[in-house]
C-alpha cells in the first residue's frame, strides 16, 4: 500500500515539476516580463515596443497585467523573488517607492542623460515613457449633436442638464482635483487647498452630489466598456483608451477636454533585481526616439522623449492631451502631493466610497 | 510446546505475556499506525495552509518599522513622559536615526507606519528628511532646527505618536479594525468618523450573509420539500436542476449574472417586454445584484442538507396528526418543521458560514457599498498595502467564521456536512 | 406527494400555487446557465436576444491563434496541469489519513480533525493572503508547483471527508479476513479495502478537482501571467472586456461541470448499491 502511495506520490510530483520546467520567466536572458495596464494600451506596447525589441535582440518578451498595486513590487524586493524585469507605473507609486527602497535608481548616464527627456520625466527612480491625462468622454448617442452636449468639467457632475450614470475611477487620485475644478476653484490653489483639511471636506462634499449615479471602474478597459454597454452616459477614462474605442472600434464617443488631468507613465525596475542590464536593455530601446514615435501610432499618448515629437505621426497630433487646443483648461498632476497624501487620502475614499 | 505453568489469576497469551500488556501493545501499534498514516497530510497541511496563515495572522501585532529603523529613537523616546517636548537626546536620535534610514531608503517605510496612527505625518517625515540638520549641529539647537523645517515638531501629538509606535509589538491594527485606536495616553478611542468603516462593514458583512441566509431558506425549503414527496422518478429529474448549479463554477455563474443583469441584457429586455417594470433598470453593480448572485450560487448549500434529512422523514406522522383532526398547515408546523430541524440548522450554518467570507460576487456584481470584509483584507493586502491591517481584519473575520463553525460542529458535526 | 381525491378547494389551490412557486424557484436555478449557453453563438458582441445571427468567432478567439487564444489556451493548460497534480496529491494524501482517522482513537483526534477540515473552514482570502506572503519567501509565489500546493491543501478535505464517510459502514473484519488467508497489507488494501471504498475516493476526488479547476482567490494572489488559470481568464474577462468569449468559455465549464455531476451521481448509485442502501 505504501509503495503505490509512494508512486502517485511521485507522479504528482513529476507533473509539477514538467510544468516546472515549462518555459520560465528566470530562466537564462532569453525573456524579459514587463508588466502593463492591458487593453488598447498594452496593444499598443506590444505593436511599438515589444515586437521590435523581440525583432532586434531575440529576447523574448513575456507580457503580465497589473492593476498599479505597489504590493506586488514591493514583495518582490522583499522576499528577491523577482516577477518582473519592467514595469510601467505610475508617478505617485514611484515617489513613493522610492522612498522606501523597492525601486531601482535610474543610472541616466546608461540611457543617454536626462536631459534628452521632457521636464519631469526623467525621474530618480523611474524612466518617463508616456503623456497620458484623464479626460470624461459621452456617449454621441446619448447625447446628440444639435442637443445640449456636456463641454465643461462642471457638466460631469451637473445631474439635471445631463442625467444618467457616470463612470469613475475608483481612486482619489485625480477625483480630488476634478471635484474642485468642478467646484470652480481656480488650477493653480487646487493642491493647496486639497492640503488643507478644509480642501479636502470640500472636494469630498462635490463628490458627494454625484455619489449616488457613480458606477466605479478600476482597470483602463473598463471604461470605453461601461460607455460601450450603456451603463453609463459618460465616464472618466484615460484619452487613449476613448481614442482607440472611436478610430478602432468606431465608437460614437466624444472626450471633453476641459479640466483634464495630465500625467505621465514610467519605466520602473524592481530593487536588487539579478537582471538589472537586461531591464536597461530595454528601456533604453524603449525610449529611442524613432521607437517612442512609434507608439502613436497605435494610441493617442504623447512621447517623453524630446527628439521624438516632431516625429510622431501628424493625424494624432490633434488628439494627444498636449495638443494646443485641448489644453485650454488642464491641470498637471502634482506627484509630489500624491506621494504624500495618498495613502491617507485612499483611505479617507475608500471609507467614503464604503458609506 | 513446553508447559506454562500459568501464575494464578493472570491471563497469558501462548508466548506468555500477559494478555493485558499484549493487547496494550497490539492498542499501541495500532495507534502508531493510525498516526503514521495521518502524519504525512497534517504535516502537510501544517506546512503548506496553517503555518502561512498562522504567520499573517501575526503580522496583526508584529510593529517592526520604528523600533527596527529608528531603533535609537524607539529606546530613547522611553524615558520621554509624554508631557511638552522631548529632551535634546531623544531628538539628536531621532535625526541621527532619520538620516541613516534616509542613507538606506527606508524613511518611507517608517512614513508610512507613523501616518497610519496621524494622518500627515508621511510628508513630514518624508519633507524633514530632505532637510535634515547637518551632523555637526550642537545637540541644544537640533528641536528648534526640527520647528524651523516644519512647525509641527513643536507639537507634543507628533513625537507622542513616534512613543506610541516604537514598541516591537502592538495591538494597534486590531483596535484599528474595530474602529478603535488609543489616545496619546494610552486609552482606548473612537477612530475619526472620516476613517472609522470598519465596524460598519463587518455589521454589513453580517447583514447581507443573514439576507442572503434568509432568502435561500424562503428559497430552498418549498424546493427541498418537493423534491423529498415526489416519486424518486421525478424527484431524480428535478434533483439535477439543484446538482447542475451546485457543480457548476462559481465564476461562470458570476458571469452569467453579470451578462444578465447588465442594463442592456436579458433580464431588463425580459422586464421590460412583459411590462413588469417600464424603464430599464440598474440591477447590477449594486446591492440587488449581488443578493441575486449570492443566493444563486449558494442554494444549493441550503437545499441539499434539508433534502437529505426530508428525505428520512416518514409521512405517518402527519398522517396521524390530520386523522386527529389538526389542520394541514397546523400539522405540517407542528409536526413536520420540528422534525426537520436538524438539516434546517445545517443548512442555514452551512450557507451563513459560507457567505462570510464572499469575495468574489461581491467585487465583480457589485458596487462599492456592497462589499464584505474580504474586500477589504484584498485592499490592504494589495491596494494600500497595509499588511498589518489586513491581517487585523482576517483575525476579525476568521474568529467570527469560527464562531459560527464552533456552533455548526456542535450541533451538526463536520463529518456531516453534506457534499452532493 | 399526489394530491388526495378528497381534498378541499383550498388545498387544491395550494397545491397547484405551491408547485408554481417551485417551478419558479426551479427555473430561477436553472435560467442563468442555459440563458448563457446560446449567447455564446452570437455573431455581434453582445449579450441580447434575439441574436443577429450564429457564429463560433468567440471559440476561436479561445482555439484560434490570436494573442488572445494564446493567452486562454496557456490557462486551460495551466488548469489541467494544476487540476491533475492537486487532484492526486489530495487524493493520495486524504485517502491515507482517511484511513488512518477510522483506526483508532488517539489523544488530540478532534484537534488534528480540525487541522485537516480547516481549509474549507478558513475565508479563502485569508487563505490566500497567508499563501500569499509565505510562498513569496520561500519562492513559491508565481509557480505552478507553488499553486498545486495551494490547491491540494484546499482539496483535501473533501476527499477526508468523503472517505472517512464510506469508512463508516466498512467492515473491519474484512481485512482481519484477508490478513488471516496470508495477504499482505498492501494486497489487502487493493484487493479488500480500495475496492469497497473506492466510490470514496472517487467522489472526493472529483470534489478536489472541482475545487481547483474552480478556484480564482488564490491564484488572483499567488500567481502572475504564466500561471493564470481558466478561472484567472474570466476575471480578467468580466472586468475588462466584456464579450461573448467569456460565454464561450462558461458553457465549455458548463459542459465539464454536466460530466462531474454525472460521474458523481453513478457513483453515488453504485455506492448505494454495494452497501445495501435502497434509494
Amino acid at each position: 500500500m505504501k509503495h503505490s502511495l509512494t508512486l502517485t506520490a511521485l507522479a504528482a510530483t513529476g507533473i509539477a515539476w514538467a510544468a516546472l520546467t515549462g518555459p520560465s520567466p528566470a530562466v537564462a536572458q532569453d525573456s524579459i516580463t514587463i508588466a502593463s495596464w492591458g487593453g488598447a494600451y498594452s496593444m499598443s506596447q506590444r505593436k511599438a515596443y515589444y515586437e521590435p525589441f523581440m525583432k532586434e535582440t531575440g529576447i523574448t518578451v513575456l507580457e503580465d497585467e497589473w492593476d498599479g498595486s505597489m504590493a506586488k513590487v514591493r514583495a518582490m524586493t522583499e522576499t528577491k523573488n523577482y516577477q518582473w524585469h519592467v514595469i510601467d507605473a505610475e508617478t505617485p507609486d514611484i515617489l513613493q517607492g522610492c522612498d522606501e527602497g523597492t525601486l531601482e535608481e535610474i543610472d541616466y548616464d546608461r540611457l543617454g542623460g536626462r536631459d534628452r527627456f521632457i521636464e519631469t520625466a526623467a525621474l530618480d527612480c523611474g524612466v518617463g515613457t508616456i503623456v497620458w491625462s484623464t479626460i470624461y468622454a459621452y456617449d454621441g448617442d446619448v447625447f446628440p449633436e444639435g442637443g445640449p452636449r456636456p463641454s465643461t468639467i462642471a457638466d460631469f457632475f451637473d445631474v439635471e442638464k445631463f442625467p444618467g450614470p457616470r463612470g469613475m475611477y475608483r481612486f482619489p487620485n485625480p477625483n480630488m482635483e476634478i471635484a474642485l475644478m468642478a467646484d470652480g476653484v481656480p488650477n493653480s490653489e487646487i493642491y493647496d487647498l486639497l492640503r488643507t483639511e478644509e480642501g479636502i471636506a470640500r472636494a469630498f462634499r462635490k463628490l458627494d452630489e454625484i455619489k449616488s449615479h457613480a458606477i466605479w471602474w478600476s482597470a483602463g478597459a473598463q471604461a470605453p466598456q461601461l460607455l460601450a454597454d450603456k451603463e453609463v452616459v459618460m465616464t472618466q477614462a484615460w484619452n487613449g483608451r476613448i481614442y482607440n474605442a472611436v478610430n478602432i472600434e468606431g465608437k460614437n464617443f466624444v472626450i471633453v477636454w476641459d479640466g483634464q488631468l495630465l500625467d505621465l507613465d514610467y519605466w520602473i525596475i524592481p530593487k536588487g533585481h539579478p537582471e538589472t542590464d537586461l531591464a536597461y536593455r530595454f528601456i533604453e530601446f524603449a525610449s529611442r526616439p524613432e521607437v517612442m514615435a512609434n507608439q502613436s501610432k497605435y494610441i493617442a499618448y504623447g512621447p517623453t522623449v524630446k527628439a521624438a515629437i516632431p516625429l510622431i505621426n501628424p493625424d494624432i497630433l490633434k488628439d494627444l492631451p498636449t495638443a494646443p487646443e485641448n489644453t485650454k483648461n488642464y491641470l498637471r498632476i502634482d506627484a509630489e502631493f500624491w506621494a504624500d497624501y495618498s495613502d491617507e487620502l485612499e483611505e479617507r475614499f475608500e471609507a467614503w466610497l464604503a458609506r | 510446546m513446553t508447559t506454562i505453568v500459568p501464575t494464578a489469576d493472570i491471563v497469558r497469551t501462548a508466548d506468555g505475556v500477559p494478555l493485558k500488556v499484549k493487547l496494550r501493545r497490539a492498542e499501541r501499534m495500532r495507534k502508531i499506525r493510525a498516526v503514521s498514516l495521518i502524519a504525512p497530510l497534517f504535516l502537510f497541511l501544517a506546512v503548506t495552509f496553517v503555518m502561512p496563515i498562522g504567520i499573517m495572522l501575526f503580522r496583526s501585532v508584529q510593529n517592526p518599522e520604528v523600533s527596527q529603523i529608528l531603533p535609537r529613537t524607539a529606546q530613547a523616546i522611553q524615558q520621554w513622559d509624554g508631557e511638552g517636548l522631548p529632551g535634546e537626546d531623544v531628538v539628536a536620535a531621532f535625526i541621527a536615526d532619520l538620516r541613516a534610514a534616509k542613507e538606506a531608503k527606508t524613511h518611507g517605510k517608517v512614513a508610512k507606519r507613523l501616518n497610519y496612527d496621524l494622518s500627515g505625518f508621511r510628508s513630514l517625515t518624508l519633507q524633514t528628511a530632505r532637510r535634515l540638520p547637518p551632523p555637526e549641529t550642537p545637540p541644544s539647537e537640533l528641536l528648534d532646527k526640527l520647528i524651523e523645517i516644519d512647525k509641527r515638531w513643536g507639537e507634543t501629538r507628533y513625537w507622542a505618536t513616534i512613543k506610541k509606535a516604537a514598541p516591537p509589538y502592538t495591538m494597534f491594527y486590531l483596535l484599528a479594525a474595530l474602529d478603535r485606536n488609543f489616545d496619546v495616553k494610552g486609552n482606548v478611542i473612537h477612530a475619526p468618523p472620516e476613517v472609522s468603516i470598519y465596524i460598519d462593514v463587518l455589521e454589513r458583512t453580517f447583514w447581507m450573509s443573514f439576507i442572503v441566509t434568509a432568502v435561500c431558506f424562503l428559497l430552498g425549503y418549498p424546493i427541498a420539500y418537493l423534491l423529498a414527496t415526489l416519486p424518486t422518478k421525478h424527484s431524480n429529474l428535478l434533483m439535477i436542476l439543484v446538482l447542475l448549479p451546485f457543480w457548476t463554477s462559481l465564476l461562470v455563474r458570476t458571469t452569467a449574472w453579470v451578462v444578465l443583469l447588465q442594463t442592456q441584457g436579458v433580464v431588463n429586455d425580459a422586464a421590460v417586454a412583459l411590462g413588469l417594470w417600464s424603464e430599464r433598470i440598474q440591477l447590477i453593480h449594486n446591492r440587488t445584484g449581488v443578493y441575486v448572485a449570492m443566493v444563486h450560487i449558494l442554494l444549493p448549500f441550503m437545499v441539499l442538507p434539508l433534502y437529505s434529512v426530508m428525505k428520512g422523514i416518514s409521512f405517518t406522522h402527519m398522517r396521524a396528526a390530520a386523522s386527529l383532526g389538526a389542520n394541514p398547515l397546523r400539522s405540517f408546523l407542528k409536526v413536520y418543521v420540528p422534525q426537520t430541524m436538524p438539516g434546517i440548522g445545517a443548512g442555514i450554518l452551512l450557507v451563513f458560514i459560507i457567505s462570510l467570507g464572499y469575495y468574489i460576487t461581491p467585487a465583480l456584481v457589485g458596487g462599492p457599498r456592497d462589499q464584505m470584509i474580504s474586500y477589504f483584507i484584498a485592499f490592504h493586502t494589495n491596494t494600500s498595502v497595509n499588511w498589518g491591517m489586513a491581517a487585523a481584519l482576517s483575525v476579525v473575520l476568521l474568529f467570527c467564521v469560527m464562531i459560527f463553525f464552533g456552533i455548526y460542529n456542535r450541533f451538526v458535526g463536520i463529518e456531516k456536512m453534506k457534499l452532493g | 406527494m399526489a394530491l388526495p381525491p378528497y381534498a378541499s378547494p383550498v388545498e387544491r389551490a395550494w397545491y397547484y400555487s405551491f408547485r408554481v412557486i417551485c417551478a419558479l424557484i426551479f427555473f430561477f436555478l436553472i435560467a442563468p446557465i442555459f440563458v448563457i449557453m446560446p449567447l455564446s453563438f452570437n455573431s455581434e458582441p453582445y449579450f441580447t436576444y434575439p441574436m443577429p445571427g450564429y457564429s463560433l468567432r468567440w471559440y476561436d478567439v479561445i482555439f484560434g491563434d490570436s494573442p488572445q487564444s494564446i493567452l486562454w489556451q496557456r490557462a486551460i493548460k495551466n488548469s489541467v496541469i494544476i487540476g491533475f497534480s492537486a487532484t492526486l496529491l489530495a487524493t493520495a494524501l486524504g485517502t491515507v489519513a482517511a484511513l488512518g482517522l477510522s483506526r483508532a482513537n488517539f489523544p488530540f483526534k478532534g484537534v488534528v480533525m480540525a487541522v485537516l477540515i480547516s481549509p474549507i473552514v478558513v475565508p479563502i482570502v485569508i487563505t490566500a493572503v497567508g499563501m500569499y506572503y509565505f510562498y513569496a519567501q520561500i519562492g513559491l509565489a508565481s509557480t505552478i508547483p507553488g499553486i498545486i500546493l495551494a490547491h491540494t491543501a484546499l482539496g483535501v478535505p473533501f476527499v477526508v471527508i468523503t472517505v472517512t464517510a464510506t469508512l463508516v459502514g466498512f467492515n473491519q473484519n474484512l481485512i482481519r479476513a484477508g490478513s488471516s488467508l496470508g495477504a499482505g497489507p498492501a494486497r489487502v488494501f487493493f484487493k479488500v479495502t480500495l475496492p469497497l471504498i473506492l466510490p470514496g475516493v472517487v467522489s472526493g476526488a472529483l470534489f478536489a478537482f472541482a475545487t481547483s479547476w474552480d478556484e480564482i482567490v488564490v491564484v488572483l494572489f499567488l500567481a502572475s501571467v504564466e500561471q493564470h488559470t481558466i478561472p484567472r481568464r474570466m476575471w480578467s474577462g468580466i472586468r475588462e472586456l466584456i464579450d461573448p468569449t467569456i460565454a464561450a468559455a462558461a458553457t465549455l465549464l458548463i459542459f465539464l461541470s454536466i460530466l462531474l455531476m454525472v460521474t458523481m451521481e453513478i457513483l453515488r448509485r453504485r455506492s448505494e448499491r454495494l452497501r445495501g442502501i435502497k434509494a
